[in-house]
C-alpha cells in the first residue's frame, strides 16, 4: 500500500481540475479517514458536486462525533444545497450536539432539502450520549418540531416529519409515556387525513414499527425497541 | 413574451410562483376578470394563477375554454400565449367540459399550444381524444423531423406520446413502437414510457433504465420523470442510485409508490412498496 502524506490528500481536492479528479481525490481524503481532513471535506459539500458531495458526506459521517463541531461551526448560510449536506452528515451522525441547528433547520430553513434532511435528522438522534435530566426536554423540543412540520404544504416535508416521528418513537431511549401517546395520536390523524398515498402509506408503515416495538419491549423488558 | 420559453411561469418548483403569488395575489373573481383585462399580460397572468391554484369554479373554467380561441394575445412568430396557459391550466382542473376545447387546439399552427392540450387531454384522462391525438402522429417517423429554425419538432411527439399512453391507448401500439427509434432520446423515452403504461412488458421499463447509463444530467432528469410516471417498480434501486439530484429522485420514486398504491389490489405496506419507502427515507 502507497502512504500518501494528510497535506497532499487534502491539496488533491483543492487543486483537482476536473469532476472525475475531484472525485478521485474525495474519495482517497474520505477513507483516509483524517481529523485535519475535516474542513475539506466540509468544504467539497459547497462544489456544487452531487457525487463528490455524496462521498464527502459518507467520509465524515465515518468520522463521526469529531466531526460533529466542525460541521456546526462551518455550516454554509448561503448555499443550501452545502447546508442540506452538512444537516444530512449531522444526521447520520446522530450526535444531540446538533439538537438545536437541526431544530431551527427543520422548522425554518427555506430549502425544502435542509428542512427535510433536518426533519428526518430530529428523530433519530442519540439520546442517550446526553445527560439523562436533559433528555426528556430535548425530546419534547424535537417532537413539538416534528409534530409541527408533519403539517407541511411539501409531501416530501411532511414524509420526513413521518421518518423522524418514526425514529423518535422507536429509540430505546423514548421512554415518556405522554410523548409516546402524542407520536401515535398524531400517526393515527395523518394515516385518517393524508391526502397523498405515498405519506399515508409511510404513516401506515410508522404505526407497524411503533406497535412491532412496543411489543418487543413487551417481550424483553431490558431490550427495548430498535428503529 | 419570448418564443423558446413557453413555460416560464409554470415551471415546477420555481421560486417565481410564491414570489409572484405574494407580490400579485389574485382573487378567483379578480383573475376571471383579469382573463380578459385589456392588459394582455394580466390575462396570461389570471390564466396560470387560475390553474396552479386549482380554481374548480364553474365560471373560471368557461373563461379559461373561452381564451382557448384567443385572438388578441399574438407573438411576432404567430403565437397564442394565453392559449397556451389557458390549455395548461384546463388540464390541472380536471373539468371534462374542456376536451372540446383542447382537442380543437391539438390543430392550432402554435406548436407550443398543441403541446400544452396533448398534456391536459393526457391529465383529463377523456379517452374521446384518443383519435385526434393519434392523428397527431400520422406520417410516422418520417414526418416527425424538427422545424427549421426552431427548438422543436413538427409536433409535440413527447407530450402526444406520453398522453396515448396514459389514456391507455392500446390500439395506437403499432404507431408508437418506431418512435422508440427516433433520433431524440427525449422522444424514444416518451415511447418507451408509453408502451410500458400500456403493455407491462418490463422490457420497455428496462429500456428507460439502462439509457440512465449513457445519458446528459438533463437526460437523466427527464428519464427518471418518465420512469417514475411509468410506475415500473424494478427501477426502484436504479432510480436511487442514479447520478441526479435527490429532489429529481424523491419526486420519481413517489411517482412510482403513488402509481403501485392507486391500483384497488396494492396492500400500502406490501414488500414492493416498503423497498420505495426505504429509498426514499434514504434519501431525505
Amino acid at each position: 500500500m502507497i502512504v500518501t502524506h494528510p497535506t497532499s490528500l487534502i491539496k488533491a481536492v483543492e487543486q483537482a481540475t476536473t469532476a472525475t479528479d475531484l472525485i478521485a481525490a474525495v474519495q482517497a481524503l474520505a477513507e483516509a479517514r483524517l481529523e485535519i481532513g475535516i474542513p475539506t471535506l466540509i468544504a467539497v459539500l459547497g462544489y456544487n458536486n452531487p457525487a463528490a458531495a455524496v462521498i464527502a458526506v459518507n467520509g465524515l459521517v465515518q468520522l463521526g462525533k469529531v466531526a460533529v463541531s466542525p460541521l456546526l461551526e462551518l455550516i454554509d448560510d448561503y448555499n443550501y444545497g452545502a447546508r442540506a449536506y452538512s444537516i444530512r452528515a449531522l444526521a447520520a451522525i446522530a450526535d444531540p450536539a446538533a439538537l438545536t441547528v437541526l431544530l431551527n433547520a427543520a422548522a425554518t430553513d427555506f430549502a425544502p432539502s435542509v428542512r427535510r434532511a433536518a426533519a428526518k435528522g430530529l428523530g433519530g438522534l442519540r439520546w442517550s450520549q446526553l445527560p439523562p435530566e436533559q433528555v426528556y426536554p430535548a425530546q419534547a423540543q424535537a417532537l413539538e418540531t416534528l409534530l409541527s412540520v408533519a403539517e407541511d404544504a411539501d409531501w416530501a416535508i411532511r414524509y420526513a416529519a413521518v421518518v423522524g416521528l418514526q425514529a423518535l418513537a422507536t429509540s430505546k431511549s423514548f421512554t415518556h409515556d405522554l410523548l409516546a401517546t402524542q407520536v401515535s395520536a398524531k400517526l393515527d390523524r395523518i394515516v385518517q387525513t393524508e391526502p397523498d398515498l405515498s405519506v399515508k402509506a409511510r404513516a401506515q408503515l410508522a404505526q407497524q414499527q411503533l406497535d412491532k416495538c412496543v411489543g418487543s419491549q413487551l417481550e424483553q423488558p431490558s431490550e427495548g425497541g430498535s428503529a | 413574451m419570448l418564443e423558446s420559453s413557453p413555460g416560464q411561469y409554470s415551471q415546477p418548483g420555481s421560486s417565481s410562483s410564491t414570489e409572484l403569488a405574494g407580490g400579485e395575489a389574485l382573487t378567483v373573481e379578480q383573475a376571471i376578470i383579469n382573463l380578459s383585462h385589456e392588459d394582455l399580460s394580466l390575462r396570461y397572468y389570471a390564466a396560470w394563477w387560475l390553474g396552479k391554484f386549482r380554481v374548480r369554479d364553474t365560471v373560471a373554467i368557461e373563461a379559461l375554454i373561452a381564451a382557448l380561441e384567443d385572438e388578441a394575445d399574438r407573438t411576432e412568430l404567430g403565437g397564442y400565449p394565453l392559449r397556451r396557459n389557458a390549455a395548461r391550466a384546463l388540464g390541472k382542473l380536471g373539468d371534462l367540459r374542456a376536451v372540446p376545447g383542447l382537442i380543437c387546439c391539438l390543430d392550432c399552427s402554435d406548436f407550443y399550444v398543441r403541446e400544452a392540450a396533448a398534456q391536459s387531454l393526457g391529465m383529463l384522462g377523456d379517452r374521446a381524444c384518443i383519435p385526434a391525438l393519434t392523428q397527431l402522429l400520422a406520417g410516422g417517423m418520417a414526418a416527425a423531423q424538427p422545424v427549421p429554425g426552431r427548438p422543436h419538432l413538427t409536433q409535440p411527439y413527447e407530450a402526444v406520446l406520453e398522453a396515448l399512453g396514459d389514456l391507455g391507448a392500446t390500439a395506437a401500439i403499432p404507431l408508437i413502437q418506431p418512435f422508440l427509434d427516433h433520433p431524440v432520446e427525449r422522444v424514444q423515452y416518451a415511447a418507451a414510457r408509453a408502451l410500458y403504461v400500456l403493455t407491462q412488458e418490463p422490457e420497455y421499463g428496462e429500456r428507460l433504465v439502462q439509457s440512465l447509463a449513457g445519458s446528459t444530467l438533463q437526460l437523466r432528469r427527464s428519464l427518471l420523470s418518465d420512469l417514475g410516471a411509468s410506475g415500473y417498480l424494478p427501477a426502484a434501486e436504479a432510480i436511487a442510485e442514479a447520478a441526479v439530484e435527490n429532489s429529481f429522485k424523491l419526486i420519481a420514486l413517489k411517482g412510482l409508490l403513488d402509481k403501485y398504491l392507486a391500483q384497488p389490489e396494492a396492500a400500502p405496506l406490501s414488500d414492493s412498496a416498503q423497498r420505495v419507502m426505504t429509498l426514499i427515507d434514504s434519501l431525505l
